[in-house]
């Protein structure tokens, strides 16, 4: 630091910044690579003076001082530009002489991230490394009266339904006298969750839609994706594939006039409509595509201006409330598509969850409810929104499922749960214990980009610049300069493999379970944690 | 592993017939007690056809009681089988009382309500009874309908029979559901002894149901009386028998679409693939997912087994259709006993995808495939 450099209340020391860079010069070539990669500019070439003392041996000889210069990196201190702990510069640096540290006790950034009185913002994750999903364990082990399956060898058949399923009764009469039946998908039971197109790179969309492709036509998984709101690719709209797709409106109709458009000239009805109500990271808020990322394309298909920020609202004149809603918005999308395609809704995981499901159950239509927890994120946000908002997964879903039991409607309307699953790796048995618990299926979203892309975030603050368009892995990040770092092909490898590892794993947990022809939804007899009171909440057995 | 053996005759056969039967077949079970379904009842009952039969253990008190609950609305006692053993009990069986079936005469009333309306009033009847017996410890309850005996017992079946002198003429019957051994996943609780009963369906399991709770939850949440208790996960068969051909009016081929339905590959070619698939999927939380071997009686008197693939040692039919008897055995060893001079080349053993059904008249194994064109449903 200079000496004449002024010290302001939000000046801060390299000390106060919770990734500090090591940077080593004896190792460093110089190369310059890592300043130029780096996302947010935290680094920068610096020229560094140094004075040598230098005092010979002897009485009489004066010591001498000597000036140098050297080069280097600086790490800027700037909160603006506080390094994020992506670890790019390592990744380019031949040498390996410059990495990001972690200083867990270096909390001051945090008091200046809101600057201008602007709050902060950032794309990514939920700051908290607790994982309630990864305490359960899968008690009921088959032993007693008969070996257990084989998962390498048994067939299995996981697949569940996506769609309003009439009650034996009813489906029989229907059979008989020939009614109307609402439309119901067989489909794999890990859907990719809804992120857009805008939020998320050309590249990385189309590697997703190739995997999810290839998923479907060469390993016979019905896997499905959901766009998230702002529209689809027009040409994907009209194209074979869409039946993969399960396309979301929401609040702010982004991409849906795109839609309407292409109805006319689909080959094939998507596979579902969703309807987002809500996001578990950002309830009650909505997604918040910044200004960064509205390029050309985006504007052109969400039928905006090119450069503004463009925040999901949470309402929109057309939902005056969510009974309202419910009724209305369900009806007229399924009567876009001539009731041959399920439409449901997506709430955010609160405390009203229930209401919205009792709605559906009294509504013929609806097809489903998606359930959103708190432990969610992809996309941007407000960090208040992202740390402090929204219900945990577990026990909302738990109260739907239980009240679905209730109403005798438990096969009828599938649940749809999200949100923190795999937010350690374990998404197989995170989506086992959702579906334990009663979901019919489980979405994800983050996983995919972690391990479909290699998305540097983490819990820790890492990384979740994905919202400023500067996203150093090309994910979600709309310039051409960056995304094109992210090659879709090897997106879409990554989806099948970790698809194909997911579904052995999910057998490994079924077979010792004896299960291997339904999935088993609600079998909470299956589930223990070690936690009393979580035992207690979840109607599930405590074990120790 | 549990043994079940069930014989269903032309002519009332005496039950220690299957209870030698499940003696044979020993070795596989701890005779850690048994249970007895019969109907078609030969004897003193065949003239009560019509009349609901009560079958439980009681205490003095409790018989007391179950005759003034009755006498309270208007049912009188027809014919009471008794059973008061003076002998002391097998190793491990508790001396209860009395074992006890009453045939009873329903008041007018009963008697003016449609049939269904009957049949709920039955169960009604006997759930009452059971919870004050549940409470007051001095009445079990079995069974209360037409032509239908249960008797559940810990202990040794050979022991038991002999204790409680089965091979009385009283209790002779035409169909014969009899399991050894008692429950293995929860307490020892009589209720929980198979075979399981509601309104004149009774059927018995050997295997696992990993499905239990959810399945459990879904019949619960029906609506229908009689869906309660649930002392042993496999109680669930006997109620899923009732929903599917009293609630749905399926055949009993059907059966077995609701609780192992044959896969998209099975399927593909099936002439009802589509009300099939639509069966499947509507059914789908009542889907048996585990290996298991079910063998039940229907209110007409025909007999059914069915068992999953993944059952690794199937059950077996086999009989003397000119003498009109079959039985249906988990292990060869119990036919034997039973049938030795049938034709054994005859012998069926159903595998994933069949049903195996024994009319009342006893002439002939129906084999039903699951990928047969149904049967016309009821
Ligand atoms: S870790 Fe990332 S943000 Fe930090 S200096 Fe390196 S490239 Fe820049
Ligand atoms: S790598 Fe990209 S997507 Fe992942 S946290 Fe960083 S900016 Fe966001």
């Amino acid at each position: 630091m200079l000496a004449e450099r002024p010290i302001t209340p939000s000046t801060l020391s390299r000390k106060d910044l919770p990734w500090q860079i090591k940077w080593d010069i004896n190792t460093c070539t110089k190369c310059g690579r890592c300043t130029s990669v780096c996302p947010v500019n935290a680094i920068e070439l610096g020229v560094f003076r140094k004075r040598d003392i230098k005092a010979p041996m002897g009485l009489s000889a004066k010591p001498t001082t000597e000036f140098s210069t050297f080069y280097g990196i600086r790490q800027r201190t700037d909160p603006a530009y506080a390094c994020i702990g992506c670890a790019m510069c390592n990744m380019v640096c031949p040498n390996n002489a410059i990495e990001p540290q972690r200083q867990d006790d270096s909390t001051t950034l945090q008091f200046q991230n809101n600057r201008g009185g602007q709050s902060r913002t950032r794309g990514g994750r939920r700051n908290n490394s607790e994982s309630l999903l990864d305490q359960i364990k899968f008690i009921r082990i088959s032993m007693l009266t008969d070996p257990a399956l084989d998962a390498g060898r048994h067939e299995f058949e996981i697949r569940t339904l996506l769609g309003r399923v009439l009650s034996p009764e009813n489906e029989i009469k229907c059979f008989h006298e020939n009614g109307w039946k609402p439309p119901v998908r067989e489909i794999y039971p890990l859907v990719i969750g809804g992120m857009s197109f805008g939020a998320l790179s050309p590249n990385m969309w189309e590697g997703l839609q190739m995997g999810v492709a290839y998923l479907n036509e060469e390993m016979n998984m019905p896997v499905r994706m959901c766009t998230g709101e702002g529209g689809c690719p027009p040409r994907l709209l009209r194209s074979r594939f869409i039946k993969y797709v399960i396309l979301q409106i929401a609040s702010g109709y982004f991409g849906w006039d795109e839609i309407i458009h292409a109805i006319p000239e689909m080959k094939e009805d998507p596979c579902a409509i969703e309807i987002k109500y809500g996001q578990g990271a950002k309830p009650g808020d909505g997604g918040l595509l910044m200004w960064h990322k509205v390029n050309n394309l985006i504007a052109a298909i969400r039928g905006v201006p090119k450069g503004v920020s463009l925040p999901s609202p949470p309402t929109h004149q057309t939902k005056y409330s969510i009974e309202e809603a419910v009724a209305k918005m369900i009806q007229s999308m399924s009567m876009a598509w001539g009731f041959r395609v399920p439409v449901y809704p997506k709430i955010s995981a609160s405390s009203t969850s229930l209401a919205v499901l009792n709605n559906l159950v009294r509504n013929p239509y609806a097809a489903g409810l998606a359930i959103d927890g708190e432990d969610g994120g992809t996309g941007a946000a407000y960090n208040v929104s992202m740390n402090h908002m929204g219900h945990p997964i577990a026990s909302n879903l738990r109260d739907c499922y239980k009240a679905l039991c209730v109403a005798g409607a438990q096969n009828e309307i599938p649940l749809i749960a999200g949100g923190g699953i795999g937010k350690h790796g374990n998404l197989a048995a995170n989506a086992a214990a959702l579906i334990m618990l009663g979901a019919s299926m489980v979405q994800i979203g983050k996983y995919v980009m972690q391990a479909g892309a290699g998305c540097l975030g983490s819990e820790k603050d890492r990384c979740n610049v994905c919202n400023i368009g500067v996203c150093p892995k090309g994910i979600t990040s709309q310039d051409p300069r960056i995304y094109r770092r992210l090659d879709p092909e090897k997106v879409a490898e990554r989806v099948v493999d970790f698809y194909l590892s997911f579904d052995t794993e999910l057998r490994k947990v079924f077979a010792p379970l004896g299960r291997s022809t339904s999935l088993p939804i609600g079998m909470s007899d299956a589930l223990g944690i070690s936690d009393k009171d979580v035992a207690d909440r979840l109607d599930i057995k405590y074990v120790i | 592993m549990c043994r079940l053996f069930a014989l269903t005759s032309r002519e009332p056969v005496s039950p220690m017939l299957a209870i030698d039967a499940l003696n044979v077949m020993k070795e596989g079970h701890d005779g850690s007690g048994v249970g007895l379904f019969l109907s078609g009842l030969g004897g003193p009952f065949e003239e009560l056809k019509g009349h609901p039969i009560l079958s439980g253990i009681f205490t003095d008190a409790g018989l007391k009681r179950v005759y003034e609950y009755m006498a309270e609305r208007g049912h009188r006692a027809q014919y009471s089988a008794m059973f008061k053993p003076e002998t002391v009990p097998p190793v491990g069986t508790p001396k209860r009382g009395t074992y006890a079936s009453l045939a009873y005469k329903m008041s007018d009333e009963w008697r003016a309500l449609p049939k269904a309306e009957q049949d709920r009033a039955l169960v009604q009847m006997r759930l009452d009874l059971r919870a004050e017996g549940e409470e007051s410890g001095e009445i079990m309850v079995f069974s209360l309908w037409p032509d239908t005996i249960m008797i559940k017992e810990v202990g040794d079946p050979m022991a038991i029979g002999e204790y409680l002198k089965l091979d009385r003429e009283e209790l002779h019957a035409r169909h014969i559901l009899a399991q050894g051994r008692q429950n293995t996943n929860y307490a020892i609780n009589l209720y929980a002894c198979h075979p399981f009963f509601i309104e004149g369906i009774s059927t018995m399991t050997n295997g696992e149901n990993t499905a239990f709770i959810p399945i459990k939850e879904y019949l619960q949440s029906r609506g229908v009386t009689g869906y309660q208790g649930y002392q042993s996960d496999s109680e669930v068969f006997t109620h899923i028998a009732h929903f599917a051909t009293k609630k749905l009016g399926l055949d009993i081929s059907s059966y077995k679409h609701v609780i192992t339905p044959m896969n998209d590959e099975e399927m593909a070619g099936h002439p009802d693939r589509e009300f099939l698939s639509n069966l499947k999927k509507s059914c789908r939380k009542l889907i048996i997912d585990g290996p298991n071997c079910v063998i039940g009686c229907l209110p007409d008197g025909s007999m059914f087994m069915a068992q999953d693939r993944k059952k690794l040692r199937p059950g077996v039919v086999g009989g003397d259709p000119k003498k009109g008897i079959f039985a249906f055995s988990s292990e060869i060893c119990g036919l034997n006993a039973a049938i030795p001079d049938r034709d054994k080349t005859q012998d069926f053993q159903p595998m994933h995808l069949d049903t195996a059904i024994v009319g009342p008249d006893c002439r002939e194994v129906l084999k039903c495939s699951q990928k047969d064109p149904l049967r016309l449903q009821r």
